[in-house]
């Protein structure tokens, strides 16, 4: 094609790979342009993640619960911290905000949207790729150096930062004399935290202009599947929050190494000296964090939603209550999620008129989340559900954010956050909404979209198992929370010496026993993993009957996703239930059928 | 196997708002002048919430035992999307607006009422890894805190300069917040180093220390108790044992105690 | 070449995100500043190098120049830039490079010139402020050459995306930048 014909025309039909798959290895495996390596790749680093971070969360745990007992292996993995097993309060807290580092950056973050997104939503689209393949390889290798800085934070001599994975300065910006792992290990940490940024930013935009450039004819934007839909959305959350802890990350940096003053107040006294810094204010870096760490909480959902959303129909056999009504709410709790920042500063000493006016959206935040749920579950009402383990992680994730997004009416006002703030209420909410919940969504999205991956099926058996485990897990291990919370027990702390607190122990000791039972169950799924990777049975093209555009094409698909052909769309994603050629489905690129009326 | 997780989701939820609703955790019992009000609106959102909570998780429950391997026809939900929308905004909508109302006027009491005249002024000081609280002594005054003149290992927390600012020579500096029954108590916080917070579980009370700012906070305890005061914003390795003791005496007492100190 | 997938709508659509996305976080840089400065009142002013006024004239006359590169691109041309429009465009093209790095060494200058006042990144609030948004304009400026330098590289050799989506996208972060540089002036002389 000569360049002046190819001008002439706007919209040219996708053309074909101009290239050959790559063949060596590098190329193919580790520096790969192709979307579906990318999703493995950071599928892969999520899980590693997972592994890292509910390991730290096991240290912390049997420490919690046996204050005076060495815990088994740590003087042996890690002498310098935690010389024979013994963990010192500042490693606890070393511990705590690498976990929540790890899991809120690198696996909530990484899994349902970067890996997930990467791996379906091209496929879903109808397109032979991203946009912009270059800025997707480097989007993920940019998040792996990041998490590698990360962790570099254990091998250094004084460990990683004790400040928490809100980083709240002055603590965090003060250096070495405010504790241990605030010289080097917190400088790791913001810059490990910038780079994630830049690669969150590049993930985005590839994920925006993928969605509305690259679309296959006939997919219009009505047309696309929930789960697009939602990563869709989600790119845009992460678009204007990572643009905005990308410059916080920036100026912390600056108050560490070059002497400047933006969250350094005057007359600080750290460890006996008089700090060199003036005028700066702490406040400004909370509401820089909270404006990008409350929109984050909706990064890690949102895939979610879109996850359960492309599921559900397709286990219940039956169409999506209201899809365009759930865009709608996903879209409004977008934008409603930047108004409500200040919900995690209501004690933080700004003005109190602000706490009711980030009062009001945190509590109308609800309605459109309450709408989704009472969607899904019209949905299930009076379908042909098929129980299988991504069904069954789908209706679990419903009942775990019923749970984690009712415990958010007592946060979500100041008079109540007034008694509940710091307390183990928060972890018990946070850890239902954010935590289990997305986690729900990406086991539902392995177990849904595995066969696609790898050509083969998961085990049904080992993957009940890891359900109904994981889901009692969840309810003994993070339940109990909420009452330590209400009983004033106090979160963040290594053990708990004051008078009033000391009752507190048992209930801590069968959280403890919950969540070694909740993480062994996860062995489950590990072992299903690699099982099902080497030996499960072979996946059909569409072994759930689904609809959407990634089932019509091979399992795994070819390189350039519909093997030269170009996939044309004539229905929604959300045919079931219906009469039709193939049986109770219609897929979105069957041909048109007389007298079908799409919802 | 979707039966069987409808019976987990029902035990769950009914076990876990039997818990809550039986009260065997919960908050320590008040002593201030505010605190029946938070309590009281704790119990209505948890009403509210409870009832959503076993509703919504009956619900699933319900349904997916009705679905699963049914055979036959697929039912549309009565009405479509719509009822839904409905009952979700009005709803969650009426209980939303009058939480608002609600805990804007409780909010309102805590930090927005003008400060009492006859309020007992006390300066607290937060520092890693202890609070120390400062009271005026017989002038009335405060002494000028000198960050540069902090010298713990003499005892100045607050930096005080006797020598040369008369105001600063009676301030009694104690460790334990000591305040008389009945008596309204502005403490002004202010932190020395990093951010921390105070948090009294019985008073309902729970306030940042912010660098760099000085915060306001008013109360009034209204039983006489030996409690403690703990740290709820992370500030380094002894976080969780930051804490002082927080006691209130009936106004003889205190006039005592105070007596007692000032005389060290 | 992978790119050769992207269509042209897809570049401009991936421009404008990433402008979003920048203002985005100038946004962030800008509120931080304001804050900073209500919070205490210890900020000092200080005039601004003259030369910064000039580079604003600079960039906008590369805006200027890239234009007149473009449209003389517009019609029918050969991929070597050898036609019947001659190299006109290639001039005006080299002379947009020129201007931007001009651009950089005034920066340059005015940073030179701050710090022989005696007035570097930590010396105060303002000077920190005026420090980190010139670097990051600059920073951002960089990409923007690179961008340039891969327009005329694609309009050299055969391989690649089309050459005029290219530009035409590069086209529209040059503008960006110089209306960001605008901006930045504008607030950098109100408050600093």
């Amino acid at each position: 094609m000569d360049i002046v014909s190819a001008t002439a025309i706007e919209h040219p039909p996708a053309a074909p790979h101009q290239h050959a798959p790559p063949t060596g290895f590098l190329r193919k495996y580790v520096f790969s342009l192709d979307h579906k390596v990318i999703g493995k790749q950071y599928l892969g680093l999520g899980l590693v993640a997972v592994c890292t971070g509910m390991l730290l969360s096991w240290i912390m745990r049997y420490h919690l619960a046996f204050p005076d007992k060495p815990v088994p292996l740590i003087g042996f993995f890690a002498p310098t911290f935690a010389a024979g097993g013994v963990i010192t309060p500042e490693f606890y807290l070393q511990l705590m905000t690498m976990h929540g580092t790890i899991m809120v950056f690198f696996v909530l973050t990484t899994a349902p949207f970067a890996g997930f997104g990467n791996f379906v939503l091209p496929l879903q689209v109808g397109a032979e790729d991203m946009a912009f393949p270059r800025f997707n390889m480097m989007s993920f290798w940019v998040t792996f150096v990041a998490f590698l800085v990360l962790v570099a934070a254990f091998f250094i001599p004084d460990g990683p930062p004790l400040s928490g994975w809100t980083a709240y300065a002055p603590l965090s910006a003060v250096g070495k004399g405010a504790g241990p792992g605030e010289g080097l290990g917190q400088s790791l940490w913001v810059v490990s935290i910038g780079i994630f940024c830049i690669g969150q930013l590049l993930g985005s935009l590839n994920f925006i202009a993928t969605t509305l450039d690259l679309r296959a004819k006939g997919m219009t934007l009505g047309r696309l599947p929930a789960s697009t839909w939602a990563w869709f959305i989600t790119s845009m959350i992460g678009l204007i929050a990572f643009s905005v802890l990308l410059p916080a990350c920036v100026l912390l940096l600056l108050d560490r190494v070059a002497g400047t003053s933006f969250f350094i107040p005057s007359g600080l006294v750290v460890s006996d000296a008089v700090q060199p810094h003036s005028g700066g204010s702490p406040l400004l870096w909370q509401h820089l964090f909270w404006f990008f760490g409350h929109p984050e909480v909706y990064i890690a959902i949102v895939p979610g939603f879109g996850i359960v959303s492309t599921i559900l129909p397709a286990m219940c056999r039956k169409p999506h209550l209201g899809p365009r009504v759930l865009i709608a709410c996903e879209l409004a709790i977008a934008g409603l999620s930047y108004m409500v920042w200040g919900h995690h500063m209501f004690l933080s000493g700004m003005s109190p008129m602000s706490a009711t006016l980030f009062s009001v959206p945190t509590l109308i935040i609800t309605i459109p989340a309450a709408i989704i749920t009472l969607l899904w579950l019209g949905t299930i009402y009076g379908s042909k559900l098929r129980i299988n383990t991504a069904s069954l992680f789908c209706l679990g994730f419903v009942s775990v954010f019923v749970t984690g997004g009712l415990s958010g009416f007592f946060l979500s006002q100041p008079s109540i956050d007034t008694y509940l703030h710091g307390t183990y209420f928060v972890v018990g909410h946070f850890h239902f909404v954010m935590g289990v919940a997305a986690m729900f969504g990406i086991f539902a999205g392995t177990y849904f979209w595995f066969p696609k991956m790898f050509g083969r099926m998961m085990s049904e058996t080992l993957g009940k198992w890891h359900f109904a485990l994981t889901f009692l897990g969840v309810y003994a291990t993070f339940m109990p929370m909420h009452w330590l919370g209400l009983e004033g027990n106090v979160r963040r702390y290594s053990s708990f010496p004051s008078d009033y607190m000391h009752g507190s122990l048992a209930l801590h000791r069968f959280i403890t026993f919950a969540a070694l039972f909740l993480g062994a169950a996860q062995l489950i799924f590990l072992v299903n993993l690699l099982w099902s990777r080497l030996r499960g049975p072979a996946a059909p093209d569409n072994p759930w009957e689904a609809t959407s555009l990634e089932w019509s094409t091979p399992s795994p698909p070819p390189f350039d996703n519909f093997g030269g052909k170009h996939p044309v769309v004539s229905h929604g994603p959300n045919l079931y239930g219906v009469s039709g050629p193939r049986g109770d489905y219609v897929m979105q690129t069957d041909p048109p059928i007389a007298g079908l009326e799409e919802s | 196997m979707g039966k069987i997780f409808a019976a987990a989701v029902t035990i769950i939820a009914v076990a876990s708002a039997a818990v809550f609703a039986a009260h065997i955790w919960w908050l320590p019992p008040d002593i201030s002048a505010l605190g029946l009000r938070i309590d009281s609106q704790i119990s209505e959102t948890m009403i509210f919430t409870g009832t959503l909570f076993v509703a919504a998780q009956l619900a699933l429950a319900t349904f997916v035992w009705q679905s699963t391997g049914r055979a036959g026809a697929i039912r549309v939900f009565p009405g479509g999307p719509m009822p839904m929308v409905a009952l979700a905004t009005v709803i969650v909508g009426v209980e939303v607006l009058s939480l608002i109302f609600i805990g804007t006027k409780v909010w309102a009491n805590i930090f927005l009422a003008p400060v009492e005249a006859n309020a007992l002024h006390i300066d607290v000081q937060a520092g890693q890894f202890a609070f120390y609280f400062r009271y005026p002594g017989p002038d009335g005054k405060f002494g000028v805190p000198h960050p540069e003149l902090i010298d713990e290992g003499n005892s100045n927390f607050f930096g005080l300069d006797p020598k040369n600012d008369t105001a600063a020579r009676d301030d009694i500096v104690s460790a334990s917040l000591v305040v008389p029954v009945d008596q309204p108590v502005l403490l002004t916080m202010h932190s020395k180093d990093v951010g921390h917070s105070l948090f009294i579980p019985q008073l309902r009370l729970q306030q940042d220390f912010v660098p760099g700012l000085v915060i306001p906070v008013q109360f009034t305890a209204t039983g006489i108790k030996k409690t403690e005061i703990v740290c709820t914003q992370l500030c380094g390795l002894g976080h969780y044992n930051m804490r002082a003791y927080f006691e209130v005496l009936s106004k003889a007492d205190y006039a005592k105690w105070l007596q007692d100190q000032a005389g060290q | 070449m992978q790119q050769s997938i992207t269509p042209p709508s897809a570049t401009r659509t991936g421009v404008w995100v990433g402008i979003g996305a920048i203002v985005m976080s100038f946004a962030a840089y800008t509120s931080a500043m304001v804050v900073r400065q209500g919070s205490l009142p210890d900020w000092h002013h200080f005039g601004l190098p003259p030369v910064l006024y000039w580079n604003a004239l600079v960039l906008m006359a590369s805006s200027v120049t890239l234009e007149l590169a473009r449209q003389r691109i517009g019609g029918p041309f050969d991929r070597l830039g050898r036609g019947a429009t001659s190299h006109a465009w290639l001039a005006w093209y080299r002379v947009t490079i020129a201007l931007s790095f001009a651009f950089l060494v005034g920066q340059f200058l005015a940073w030179r010139r701050l710090s022989s006042e005696g007035l570097y990144l930590a010396t105060s609030p303002s000077s920190a402020f005026f420090y980190v948004l010139t670097a990051l304009h600059a920073l951002h400026l960089l990409g923007g050459i690179g961008a340039l330098l891969y327009a005329l590289h694609c309009l050299r050799v055969d391989d690649g995306p089309r050459p005029v989506d290219v530009l035409s996208a590069v086209a529209l972060y040059w503008h960006f930048m110089a209306v960001l540089w605008i901006y930045l002036l504008v607030i950098l002389a109100l408050w600093v």
